[in-house]
């Protein structure tokens, strides 16, 4: 018990204290309206019925943490989750297509790697336009894919998935590139005395090697992963997905909407994170690399 | 008189380096016989190590020849001629002692149940029984390069070449694992290549002792030993032990190993 504590306390601190300072951020921004609003009804307010009403708009500027709540609740456990107004159907559409991305992703970081340490032809030529291709704005990008894929017929989940792949193949790439090269002179040296080929240095000792990188690589590509789903949802003509949460809340001023999706999408990028690092601490664990 | 296994003749090696040409071994002839325990001893960038590497073919010479096991050093790698031990155990974390040792026996192709005698065996042999099971990180020092030099001995070849493999362990470790690689050489009866920097380690060990010096790596002294091939550690308090060690410190100051 004392053990959950010292882990807790730090994290449950610092949430605390973060709603602290929303609500603080919520009463100060929300109060011009507040006392717009009064001025216009001819009424005074005093301070305590400000700061009562600054918790109670329909479309702050900033909505209190217990607004974003209660409109989770209502569109999560409230809602069937086949209804279109149901944020777990959305948060499924956004989750589908960053899973499907990320594997995509995940697939082509490592092929590349493979072949950027195994060919010096590729080293040269690939690894450059890895690095370039991320220095494109995704936002830039993202309508382009849409509209191009649409045209031929391609539409849906795999746009979406390809947007995802694009954002989380980068750090794959370089994470495994250096986990595939991690073997030192010696350990090679010592495949070569045993006459072993390349096929089966790159199964023995490279691709083992690699794990940790691989894993803390899989972290950072899962959350770009979630951000490609979510841009790409955007162009799409707001239909469905945690993006198109953000835009239509965005099109009418639902600050309280817009919140709401961007706290779950927040949530499941935690999760998924997590899950990873879960995943991580039982291979490694059971290769022995984790002491 | 016993057979020829390795053969250097007129060997050189000179590396190209931003600095200019590096002469790491110059005109080296030198033969092992079957069943010697031959040390390499000199300051650093004598060549030493170089030369072992170009016996496992690892290094390529410039001019001359190596024959190991009558053909050339390459042939002799690619039929598994000799073990390797590095100065470093380089174990896989991620395998078990047991699995580090089967390890070249998964690259060579034996069957499932050759391997686990083998491994049995060669872990008997450096007296690790009992710890087939344990990851490298619970094992000392001392241990863990126990464990790589019964890798080295799992496939069965012939030739041993250690590149200082008790360089990074204290003293008292290494009296004993002396000791013990010298009753391993007893009960095998392998051909055994180490390169040292410490003189009573070669005197101890060696049936032959190469001294070497440096820039260019030459050989500037063979010394044939005369103690008997059984012996404990005892032998260092002998008159004759001293001597040799003398010959092995007069060859290194006529190389100038000590300007």
């Amino acid at each position: 018990m004392t053990d959950f504590w010292h882990r807790a306390g730090p994290v449950l601190t610092m949430i605390l204290l973060l709603v602290g300072i929303w609500y603080g951020a919520a009463v100060a921004l929300n109060m011009t309206w507040a006392k717009d609003k009064a001025a216009r009804a001819d009424q005074s307010l005093s301070f305590s019925e400000l700061v009562a009403d600054t918790m109670v708009q329909e479309k702050p500027l900033l909505p209190a943490p217990h607004q974003v709540v209660k409109e989770i609740y209502n569109t999560t456990v409230l809602k069937k989750i086949t209804s279109k107004r149901s944020l777990i159907w959305h948060g499924w559409i956004t989750l589908s297509a960053t899973l499907l991305g990320f594997a995509f992703g995940t697939a082509l970081g490592i092929l590349l790697a493979i072949g950027i340490v195994y060919s010096r032809a590729m080293d040269m030529s690939v690894m450059p336009w890895v690095i370039t291709s991320q220095t494109i704005p995704i936002l830039a990008v993202a309508p382009m894919i849409i509209v191009v894929l649409n045209a031929v017929g391609v539409s849906g989940l795999l746009p979406k998935a390809i947007i995802s792949m694009y954002l989380s193949f980068f750090p794959i790439v370089v994470g495994m590139v250096k986990g595939l090269r991690a073997p030192d002179q010696m350990q090679l040296d010592q495949m070569r005395t045993w006459n072993a080929g390349k096929a089966t240095s790159f199964w023995k000792l490279r691709l083992p090697r690699s794990m940790p990188y691989l894993f803390a690589s899989l972290k950072i590509g899962i959350a770009a992963s979630l951000v490609g789903a979510i841009v790409g949802e955007l162009p799409t003509g707001a239909v469905a997905g945690l993006g198109a949460r953000l835009l239509a809340g965005s099109y009418y001023g639902q600050t309280i909407q817009i919140w709401s999706a961007l706290i779950c999408a927040a949530v499941l990028a935690a999760s998924l994170v997590a899950l990873i690092g879960l995943i991580e601490r039982i291979t490694l664990r059971k290769m022995g690399m984790l002491q | 008189m016993s057979e020829t296994v390795i053969s250097a003749k007129n060997l050189s090696l000179t590396f190209q380096t931003n600095d200019g040409p590096v002469h790491a071994l110059k005109d080296i002839n030198l033969e092992i016989n079957k069943g010697d325990f031959i040390s390499f001893i000199g300051p650093s960038g004598c060549g030493k190590t170089t030369f072992l590497r170009v016996m496992a073919d690892l290094e390529t010479p410039t001019s001359g020849t190596i024959e190991v096991n009558g053909m050339s050093a390459a042939e002799a790698r690619m039929q598994r001629a000799y073990g390797y031990v590095f100065q470093a155990a380089g174990l896989y974390p991620w395998r078990t002692i047991g699995g580090n040792i089967r390890l070249p026996l998964e690259i060579m192709g034996f069957d499932k149940a050759d391997q686990a005698e083998r491994v049995a065996r060669v872990l008997e042999l450096v007296e690790l029984s009992g710890f087939e099971n344990k990851f490298p990180w619970q094992l000392s020092g001392g241990m863990q390069q126990r464990a790589s030099i019964a890798r080295a001995l799992a496939f069965d070849a012939d030739i041993l070449l250690m590149d200082e493999p008790f360089g990074a362990l204290d003293e008292i470790v290494r009296d004993h694992l002396n000791e013990q690689l010298l009753k391993l050489w007893a009960r095998t009866e392998k051909t055994i290549g180490f390169v040292t920097h410490s003189i009573p380690e070669a005197v101890f060990l060696s049936t032959k002792i190469v001294v070497m010096s440096p820039r260019p790596g030459r050989i500037s002294d063979v010394i044939e030993s005369t103690l008997p091939r059984d012996r404990t550690l005892d032998i260092r308090e002998t008159q004759e032990f001293a001597d040799i060690a003398h010959r092995v410190r007069e060859g290194l100051r006529a190389g100038h190993a000590y300007d």
